[in-house]
């Protein structure tokens, strides 16, 4: 019992990793109808420049992690906001040269990281409490894996209010549901592909940060292992689909982590579950009908 | 050749905008930056024949290298008939014939697929394997390898193809992810975990064993290339491969003229992954090995550079951008580690001497300023001189 008790919190924690990324590749894909390969590539680096800051003002406190997760939504926002304005924009509507021009970036990306960091894993430091584990039910749970459910949830619900509470969170909801009925408002959507890159980027750095905890180390092919396992939870959440994506990461999470401990095949399992929802429901649990 | 479908390229512009949510506009999309060429030969006679003796004369060319004493420095590291410029030579033959076989999926289908590595690895995995484990001679080996791969690519074709475009990219890289992982874990010890695995050479001829019969290996990867593009070639001029063509244009003119979308598909994906299977086989003979590397999204990503970098839509780019990278990754690595980038300061040592950036980079500047890929360019360029001499004459 205490063994499945943590498997479905480190599994929780797992799809809260994966919502961090999925989130924003399923905002992306809803407004835009891009698939951004170069989301990797936002987390890793919010990863490595979190860490390269931690080490410099001193690891090892809560004042440094926090700083870091704040450093990590900057770092990962900003590099989306300009891979959007620089990349993205020119190739507008044209969305397969749009994702090549994703996969070019990613490529290009990860060398750089391998030139500036190395091929091999950085190890991370957090506060001291994240070592130790907490007592639930039985259960000795690594507390690192409270934090990053405790900050994806918030990230959720920031995202849910902005866009059901803010104008231009309105003007995206309204676009990915018809985007030329927005545009025949009057209203430039444009202002809100560049948001949503934002938001999706900055998501996805503090993923990048949680993920070097969680993990215990950063290294340049982080993004992109948690990035196909996002692909997959966006895909069987629903293309575009907030609730989906939150509601698949932590089904596709848990069911990976129980597999993975009992069978050693969490991988398929959920490739497999990709498979069946595919079958059955081509538009995903909470995607719009086609 | 018969002529292929030409379709006139509606302006981009005049399209403006209009609600691309759907998947199916995503594929609409691609099919409508493709510009498929006219065969050129199919109007002149002339021509033709003049196009058949210059690819005779190349063929008859690459088949006599191994023979020859040809020196490029710069580009060869050897003469051609010493084995390392043969390998090299046969890589990017190799790398050009998998690069062919995607062409089918994005060029002619429209299908935007992140798993072709999977039945690349399964040609060269499944080779491996069975050799290892079976004890066949290799005939008979590569025979059952490409069953194998006949029926993987039928049941994941199957599944993938229930959707189109973007989700359709998904779900393929997920099951190509699903065979990455697996060969990582080595089941059973067949796959050698991150070491990869090699043939057991008791089922191997000797004519294709060892450094200095690297010349048959040479001739091996040459047939195949050959084969792979009489392959293509057919595939792409039979009913299925128009058919595939006017879905990548508009499935839902195809549905409405009562042609089904899904079995043209399906079968453009199975001749894919076969091929891709097959060229798998000859790799894994040639580098005496394979790595998880070939099974990975990295791999699709590279054979997706080729294509794109040669020019999507056209056989022949496929072909000259998977020798074009294959020479460049090879060339770069060998750049990155000279002492003239050495000497440079971080800032620009730093991306110089990682090859996969300068290939990214230039992928991202291909895609904004050069669509079409190379063989667009030579186009277009070949569009303005014919109308420049018309001019003058006028």
């Amino acid at each position: 019992m205490s063994t499945l008790i943590l498997l479905l919190i480190t599994g929780v924690g797992l799809g809260a990793l994966y919502f961090l990324v999925a989130s924003g590749l399923s905002l992306i894909y809803g407004l835009m109808g891009v698939l951004n390969f170069a989301h990797g590539a936002f987390l890793t680096l919010g990863a490595f420049v979190s860490w390269e800051m931690s080490r410099r003002i001193g690891e090892g406190t809560w004042l440094t992690f926090i700083i870091t997760l704040v450093i990590g939504a900057a770092v990962g926002g900003v590099f989306a906001a300009l891979t959007e304005f620089a990349l993205i924009r020119p190739l507008y509507n044209r969305h397969i040269e749009q994702v090549l021009v994703t996969v070019g970036l990613s490529l290009a990306a990860v060398a750089i990281f391998e030139g500036v960091w190395g091929t091999d894993s950085q190890y991370t430091k957090g506060p001291e409490w994240f070592t130790r584990t907490t007592d639930v039910l039985g259960a000795q749970v690594p507390n690192d894996r409270f934090v990053t459910i405790i900050v994806a949830a918030l990230v959720l619900l920031g995202v849910v209010l902005f866009l059901k509470k803010t104008r231009y969170g309105m003007i995206i909801r309204a676009g990915v549901e018809n985007r030329s009925m927005v545009t025949a408002l009057g209203i430039d959507v444009r202002k809100a592909f560049t948001l949503v890159f934002t938001i999706g980027g900055a998501a996805a750095g503090i993923g990048g940060v949680l993920a070097s905890h969680y993990f215990g180390y950063v290294s340049p092919a982080l993004g992109g292992s948690l990035l196909i396992f996002a692909f997959i939870v966006t895909v069987i959440g629903g293309l575009g689909s907030l609730a989906g994506a939150a509601i698949a990461s932590v089904v596709v999470g848990v069911l990976q982590q129980i597999t993975n401990f009992y069978w050693g095949m969490g991988d398929f399992v959920v490739i497999v579950l990709l498979a069946v929802v595919l079958l059955t429901k081509p538009t995903g649990l909470m995607g719009k009908t086609a | 050749m018969s002529p292929e479908p030409t379709n006139t390229l509606p302006s981009e512009e005049s399209t403006g905008e209009r609600n691309n949510t759907s998947a199916v506009t995503a594929v609409d999309k691609v099919a409508r930056r493709v510009r498929v060429q006219p065969a050129r030969g199919a109007k002149n006679p002339r021509s033709k024949v003049e196009a058949w003796t210059l690819g005779l004369a190349g063929l008859l060319l690459m088949a006599a290298l191994p023979l020859l004493n040809l020196s490029i420095p710069g580009i060869l590291p050897t003469p051609t008939y010493q084995p390392g410029s043969l390998q090299l030579l046969a890589m990017c033959m190799l790398m050009a014939a998998a690069a062919l076989s995607y062409h089918l999926l994005i060029g002619v289908a429209g299908l935007l697929s992140f798993g072709h590595a999977l039945y690349f690895g399964a040609g060269s995995y499944g080779l491996a394997i069975i050799l290892n484990n079976f004890g066949l001679p290799l005939l008979p080996a590569m025979g059952l390898t490409l069953v194998v791969a006949l029926v993987l690519s039928t049941f994941t074709g199957m599944v993938a193809l229930r959707v189109t475009g973007i989700p359709f990219a998904m779900v393929s890289l997920a099951f190509a992810q699903a065979g990455s992982v697996l060969v990582r874990r080595n089941p059973g010890g067949a796959t050698g975990g991150e070491e990869g695995v090699s043939p057991d050479t008791a089922g191997i001829p000797d004519f294709l064993i060892g450094v200095a019969n690297t010349r048959n290996l040479y001739w091996l990867s040459l047939l195949t290339l050959l084969i792979v593009i009489v392959v293509v070639t057919w595939v792409q001029s039979s009913r299925a491969g128009h058919v595939a063509a006017a879905v990548r244009e508009n499935e839902l003119r195809v549905r409405v003229l009562g042609l089904q979308p899904y079995w043209a598909k399906l079968l453009i994906f199975v001749v894919a992954g076969v091929l891709a299977a097959a060229v798998g086989m000859v790799f894994v003979l040639l580098q005496s090995g394979t790595v998880p590397r070939q099974v990975s999204a990295d791999f699709t990503i590279t054979l997706l550079v080729m294509v794109v970098l040669g020019g999507v839509g056209s056989k022949w780019g496929a072909v000259i951008g998977g020798v074009l990278y294959t020479l460049l990754d090879q060339r770069l690595s060998a750049f990155a580690n000279s002492s003239a980038v050495e000497s440079l300061p971080a800032i620009l040592h730093v991306p110089l001497s990682e090859p996969l950036f300068i290939l990214g980079a230039l992928f991202v500047l291909v895609v904004l300023f050069m669509p079409g890929g190379l063989t667009g360019a030579v186009r277009r360029l070949r569009e303005r001189l014919s109308a420049n001499s018309v001019a003058k004459r006028n």
